[in-house]
């Protein structure tokens, strides 16, 4: 593979790259944040701090439509080609997902609004924290797989987000039997559960993340490459 | 793909030496039937004389020595028994610079197929010459000017005026040695489209120095610096995913 390391003939062209990464982290780290304020807002029911993450979402979106404005600009006047290209390319797809996990944290504050006041076991609370936990550290590692361009990190990453549905299948079969033991607990246990799935599909994002960087780095795509692995 | 395409033209250990200096080192290269294969590269990396040994319009130049197999479906083009006028019918040329005949529009189509006898009577010299100035999509502009100077035309007229007088002769193989260069992007898109339609018929390899050219018109494409042949491969992978740092460097826009 065709390293990267030297620097543009263009200074300005070189500068754009730089700043298109750095525009990729800033979302990366708003986004995390966002993730980890709507899961505790939503483990002490705190109805305002839900209010103001369902309110950030929208700096998310504003970030978003910067790193497509800047790529879309970039491919237009630099005409660019294989591994600026995929940079390019692999960034509006990062800048997608991270939109989407923003979505994600969104609906967990809307669903945090909802509930009334804490009055499920923590335990269920606790197995949603540690959800989200699995989901952060799946983002964390997939934007650093971004940013260092590193392609072994980018397949584990795929390969743990069984590990992310798993957790959700056991918490969902938990909900039910609270649901189950007293219908009282149906409504918040169905937000509850509806905030895991959101987490859930955060952590599906992370996995396409991965594979953008993945992308980057290779040129290859991830997905048809584990299919055949996972067919031997 | 590569499987099913057969060889038009092989190059096999060219080297070429321009007096004392060597401009290529053991290029072996391969040009697809009834493909565009485009060969890029840095000023002075021998793209330019490779494609010239293909119909071996180096040996106009005195020094120049090329050794190596160069093959013409399997025949050796360098063979003592090979008619050089003839092979440059086989394999024509179209140059940087638009440079048709300062004769009329007609003639400058009518010269090739004359000098080679390939017509016998007016009647069938009218048919070729608008067939081919309606192939390099000219016929329409200049069919009612045929008598007049071609040096007359626009510059993108002449160059495809150029076209129509290279595939007269009914080559098999046509070398543009950047033939978009002197042309204005409208003119530029006009010889892309032909060049698209030609493949059809004939095998082309095209030097350009536009990276979007070569990633626009060709199937193959050729890299090569400081005259060694250093990646080819199907024009797609070349610009989206080169195996190799020099290639990655420079079409990139990077200093090697």
């Amino acid at each position: 593979m065709a390293s990267t390391s030297s620097g543009h003939i263009v200074s300005s062209y070189e500068e754009e790259l730089i700043e298109l990464t750095r525009l990729t982290s800033e979302m990366g780290g708003m986004v995390e944040q966002l993730v980890i304020s709507a899961t505790d807002a939503l483990v002490r029911v705190d109805h305002e701090a839900a209010r103001k993450v369902v309110s950030d979402d929208r700096l998310i979106d504003e970030k978003q439509r910067q790193i497509d404005e800047l790529a879309v600009s970039m491919i237009a006047r630099r005409q660019p080609m294989a591994s600026d290209l995929r940079k390019i390319v692999g960034s509006i797809h990062v800048a997608t997902d991270l939109e989407r996990i923003g979505d994600m944290a969104k609906s967990v504050g809307r669903r945090t609004i909802q509930i009334g006041g804490q009055r499920l076991s923590n335990q269920l609370y606790a197995g949603v924290k540690h959800m989200s936990e699995l989901v952060l550290a799946q983002i964390n590692k997939a934007l650093d797989a971004v940013t260092t361009l590193d392609d072994v990190v980018a397949v584990q990453i795929c390969d743990a987000d069984e590990e992310v549905d798993a957790l959700y299948m056991s918490l969902f079969r938990e909900f039910l039997t609270y649901m189950m033991e007293d219908p009282r607990n149906i409504t918040d246990c169905t937000h509850l559960l509806f905030c895991a799935k959101n987490l859930e599909r955060a952590g599906d994002h992370a996995t396409n993340i991965a594979e953008a960087a993945y992308y980057i780095k290779t040129g290859r795509n991830l997905p048809a490459e584990l299919d055949a692995r996972d067919d031997d | 793909m590569s499987e099913q395409i057969k060889v038009k033209m092989r190059g096999e250990n060219v080297c070429v030496h321009y007096g004392e200096k060597q401009a290529l080192f053991d290029v072996n290269l391969d040009i697809g039937t009834n493909q565009v294969t485009s060969l890029i590269g840095p000023s002075g990396c021998g793209k330019s004389t490779f494609l010239r040994c293909l119909n071996r319009m180096n040996d106009t130049i005195d020094i120049c020595r090329v050794t190596g197999d160069l093959t013409l479906d399997g025949q050796n083009i360098y063979d003592r028994a090979i008619d050089v006028v003839e092979l440059r019918a086989r394999v024509g040329m179209v140059f940087q610079k638009p440079n048709p005949f300062p004769k009329s529009i007609y003639e400058n189509v009518a010269y090739g197929p004359r000098i080679h006898g390939l017509t016998r009577d007016k009647t069938e010299m009218d048919e070729v010459v608008e067939n081919s100035l309606k192939r390099a999509g000219i016929w329409e502009e200049v069919k009612d000017r045929l008598d007049q100077p071609g040096t007359g035309l626009s510059g993108g007229q002449q160059q495809r005026l150029c076209i129509a007088r290279a595939i007269a002769t009914k080559p098999e193989v046509l070398l543009m040695d950047e033939p978009c260069s002197a042309l204005d992007p409208i003119a530029t898109a006009i010889i892309e489209e032909l060049i698209d339609e030609l493949r059809e018929n004939f095998t082309i390899a095209i030097v350009t120095h536009s990276m979007q050219q070569a990633a626009r018109v060709s199937q193959k494409t050729a890299f090569f610096h400081l005259g060694k042949l250093i990646e080819e491969g199907d024009t797609e992978e070349i610009f989206t995913n080169p195996q190799n740092k020099k290639t990655q460097d420079y079409i990139t826009g990077r200093i090697g």
